[in-house]
């Protein structure tokens, strides 16, 4: 109980307190303390993708090794990643490694590396389609919900049509003023509402870490109480 | 002849003056001050609030109409270098001098220099100072005694409600659903998807999703349905599992809790979206919780639940999102509505009194909104001539600003 | 009513085929409208025209992905063009590993076109630009960046020791960097309004995708951020005044964009005027009945 309740309670007490009064401390002390937290939370950081790997691998060696519906995809998944990693280790990520350019003579320095040439060619066309999905969700999107129902849907209705012809070049083709009343739009009203939200927020998310620091809030360790 | 010897020595005498203070900008001689009224113009002193590092150099003389730049030099004491700092054109100026030792002494040296380029002595314009860490930021005062009251009436709160003080909390639908969406997976035979949010453990929308995770997991594990939690960040993972852990245990199903259905899918923002709509697309959950951070991603994964027909369940305080949850989700949790979800599902006394606690602060807020508005408004009106309301609006003013 | 019944049963992806057309078309026949420059866009670059002396620094964080490079790739080319121009150093800096390809991407293609057209005024990797190197940790990242930037990265993406390139001469923490500008569809921008502004009081531009772009123009107010750049619109006007001032010579990716973006808003606009007469319509029926 001690290991798993109440010494985790305590470490975050205790850098939580000691870091909102290292904010108020400017002394070299401070400082270095503050420099050696930031030090480990980059070490800390990099060593969570080593469990990011094992979570993959192990998920995916499970649905192989018990031949759930389309296992086979998973093998496509290792494959990728044990493929990509070792194009980076050997290959280099922005310059060929000297041993892959001992391996293939004809590479240069300047050439593209392997672990490039993946990212430019098979990432960035997946990833850009995956983006350019929000297009046409949003165009069946407002075509399924954004109704004139009641008298402040239809003034957010004529606020957006305003705006979504305002934000292109052909809104100021119509109307030479349209891009400053879209401006005044987003910079008004737009964010008088959002402070109101922020406003809220934000409180919300100092009482949070008070909480957290407090030991008052615990659900994030676990279990209810 | 003589004469001739005579010059050539001075012609070279000149040359090795002229050469040496080219050569190396170092002098041991103080030089006298060009004019003492002028120099009184210039102050050095520490920076304050710094870990005594800086020190500043001021002048506030405009020199005006006088055709000369300025050089400042910096010399450490006992050392024959100077630091040229910078050539100063226009007055009055300020220039802060950083990366500086707290052991060490430095002195500040001024020359002027003519339009044909000539420069003058370099004259000291300061005792030799050396900058002095400080121990606590002045300037940040407000702030702590903000921090101070926050928290302490957070504490005060929570001990009245300890003491059997009845809180009410307004109902949220989006919560209150949990339950019934839950129970529908159940029935259906089918499992429950829940997306902890995009960003990582340093987001405080992630811990109240987390936060909200755990009563969830609990109730899964009492209908003994399939919960499914991908996540972006490894960190965000690890937790997720022990909070799923610990709620099946709690819930007595210790067994039922299956450490593969918490898994990393990828740290690509699309890429990640992009999974989670195949998961709703493969397993077709019957209930989809999306609570957490999320950004542009938010619309894929919300269409693609949209178009198996789960029942959606968003919550987010990311305003710029929360449109497209509207749209495509059943019920929408907004803004610090998330915050409040933890103490509003376990309805814990201690969780409910920090809920007061924002509520309070909020209240301070939207009063110190309105007076600051009223009074602005009057002082419009009146063209700006009273005085207490210009002192107070300049008080309020001076600690939203610290 | 035929036609009612059509609108209301019309299926999605009908919707989608015709959005790609809109969008597809064109690219092949462009129109070219004009374009005004919107005030958040004029500060950023205001600010490194007027505001930087020659030799500053300034620092674009590329925290973007392939997914979104569509909108902020071309924003990168631009703001390290200008720089490039006004004789200023740039460093990239990126949070995310998929960041780094991104940035390593800019600075080939902008120092290639930018020698090819100033044979007299050539740019050097590490000596003019570079990208420092990923380091794990996001805000802690940001964080150690505001003590030592040489410290938090000690290489740069190409594996040069930083303490030895000239890029980097004389910059210690952001007391060093005169911009930074970030550029990110997630709130990672956050991160460098709260932490490199609020913390460190560094000079922060936001470039982000036109989904995000309401989010900011809160801190555009509070003067926490001194620009912004809003999706492709702000990459194109940009580029225009770039081209304006005669040192752009690539191909104008956003510009080229904005007609397809005209024509798939109109869609939209078209889309929810049809769903509204369907749904004032029905509603009609079913109260006559």
């Amino acid at each position: 109980m001690f290991i798993r309740r109440t010494l985790p309670l305590l470490v975050s007490a205790i850098f939580g307190v000691a870091l909102i009064f290292q904010f108020f401390i400017p002394h070299p002390a401070s400082k270095s303390f503050y420099n050696m937290m930031l030090d480990w939370l980059i070490i800390v950081s990099a060593f969570t993708y080593l469990i990011a790997v094992q979570s993959t691998v192990e998920l995916h060696i499970t649905k192989i090794k018990r031949k759930v519906e389309g296992w086979q995809y998973s093998i496509i998944v290792l494959v990728s990643l044990f493929v990509t990693a070792l194009l980076g280790i050997f290959g280099g990520a922005f310059m060929p490694t000297t041993l892959w350019m001992k391996i293939f003579h004809n590479v240069k320095p300047t050439d593209t590396t392997p672990l490039m040439y993946t990212y430019l060619y098979m990432q960035m066309p997946m990833q850009s389609t995956i983006f350019s999905l929000l297009a046409f969700y949003m165009a069946s999107a407002a075509f399924r919900s954004f109704r004139a129902r009641s008298f402040d849907a239809t003034l957010l209705l004529i606020t957006a049509g305003i705006v979504t012809i305002g934000r292109v070049p052909l809104g100021e083709f119509i109307y030479k003023g349209l891009p400053d009343v879209v401006e005044w739009i987003l910079k008004y009203p737009n964010m008088a509402a959002q402070r109101g939200i922020l406003i809220g927020v934000q409180l919300g998310i100092i009482a949070t870490s008070i909480k957290i620091i407090l030991g008052i809030e615990r659900k994030y360790l676990g279990g209810g109480k | 002849m003589k004469s001739k010897i005579l010059f050539f020595i001075f012609i070279l005498l000149s040359f090795f003056f002229i050469f040496s203070q080219n050569l190396t900008q170092t002098d041991q001689k103080l030089f006298t001050p060009v004019d003492s009224t002028v120099l009184k113009n210039f102050i050095v002193r520490d920076v304050g609030n710094d870990d005594g590092t800086r020190i500043e150099v001021f002048c506030n003389f405009p020199f005006d109409g006088k055709n000369f730049t300025l050089k400042l030099y910096r010399k450490e004491s006992g050392d024959s270098n100077f630091k040229m700092l910078k050539t100063i054109k226009s007055f009055p100026f300020k220039i802060v001098d950083e990366g500086l030792f707290s052991d060490k002494k430095y002195e500040y040296y001024i020359s002027f220099v003519d339009s044909m380029g000539g420069e003058s002595e370099k004259c000291i314009i300061n005792q030799p100072i050396s900058p002095k860490p400080d121990l606590f930021k002045t300037d940040k005062t407000i702030l702590l005694l903000m921090i101070i009251i926050y928290t302490v009436v957070i504490i005060l709160l929570v001990e009245s409600v300890r003491k059997g003080k009845e809180l009410f909390v307004r109902k949220i639908s989006g919560l209150d659903t949990l339950d019934e969406a839950v129970g529908r997976a159940t029935e259906m035979g089918r499992p429950v998807l829940y997306v902890p949010g995009s960003s990582t453990m340093s987001d405080i929308a992630t811990i109240a999703s987390l936060n909200i995770l755990g009563p969830v997991a609990k109730k899964i594990a009492e209908y003994e349905t399939k919960l499914i939690v991908p996540n972006r960040d490894p960190i965000v993972m690890t937790v997720a599992k022990e909070v799923v852990k610990e709620s099946y245990s709690e819930a007595g199903r210790p067994d039922a809790y299956n450490d593969n259905d918490i898994f990393f899918l990828t740290d690509s923002q699309f890429g990640y979206a992009a999974a989670v709509s195949g998961i709703m697309t493969r397993e077709k959950p019957a209930t989809n919780l999306l609570l957490g951070m999320f950004w542009a991603e938010s619309l894929i994964m919300a269409e693609a639940g949209n178009t198996t027909g789960a029942i959606q369940i968003a919550g987010t305080d990311a305003v710029t999102q929360l449109p497209f949850f509207i749209t495509s989700c059943d019920y929408t949790i907004i803004g610090e509505e998330l915050y409040a979800a933890s103490a509003y599902l376990s309805r814990e006394p201690l969780l409910l009194g920090t809920l007061k606690a924002q509520d309070y602060f909020k209240g301070l807020i939207i009063i110190i909104l309105t007076l600051y508005f009223l009074i602005l408004i009057i002082s419009l009106i009146t063209g700006g001539n009273i005085t207490i309301l210009k002192n107070i609006m300049e008080f309020l003013r001076f600690i939203f600003k610290s | 009513m035929r036609f009612i019944n059509f609108i209301n049963k019309l299926d999605k992806r009908w919707i989608y085929l015709v959005l790609a057309l809109c969008i597809i078309i064109p690219f092949l026949f462009p129109i070219g409208f004009p374009m005004k420059t919107t005030a958040p866009v004029k500060s950023i670059y205001d600010f490194i025209e007027d505001s930087i002396p020659e030799g500053g620094v300034v620092l674009i964080g590329a925290d973007y992905d392939p997914s979104t490079m569509a909108e902020l790739h071309p924003m990168a080319k631009v703001i390290a063009t200008h720089a490039l121009s006004n004789n200023l150093r740039v460093l990239f800096v990126t949070l995310y590993p998929q960041g780094a390809g991104m940035a390593q991407d800019v600075i080939e293609n902008v120092l290639r076109e930018w020698n090819n057209s100033n044979p007299d005024n050539q740019k050097e990797l590490g000596k003019d630009i570079t990208l420092l190197a990923y380091v794990p940790g996001v805000s802690a990242v940001v964080l150690k960046m505001g003590e030592d930037i040489i410290e938090t990265f000690n290489e740069d993406g190409y594996g040069n020791k930083l303490s030895d390139l000239e890029v980097m001469k004389e910059i210690k923490n952001y007391n060093d960097i005169d911009l930074m500008v970030e550029l990110a569809g997630s709130a990672v921008v956050l991160t460098w309004l709260i932490y490199a502004n609020g913390r460190y009081g560094l000079n922060v531009g936001i470039g982000t995708t036109a989904v995000s772009a309401a989010e900011y123009y809160s801190y555009l107010q509070s003067k926490q951020a001194i620009g912004m750049l809003g999706g492709l619109k702000g990459a194109a006007e940009y580029e225009n005044l770039l081209s304006k001032k005669g040192v752009y010579w690539g191909r104008k990716d956003a510009t080229v964009g904005m007609d397809a973006q005209s024509s798939a808003h109109i869609f939209f606009i078209i889309l929810i005027v049809l769903g509204n007469i369907a749904y004032f319509v029905s509603k009609k029926q079913k109260g006559g009945r």
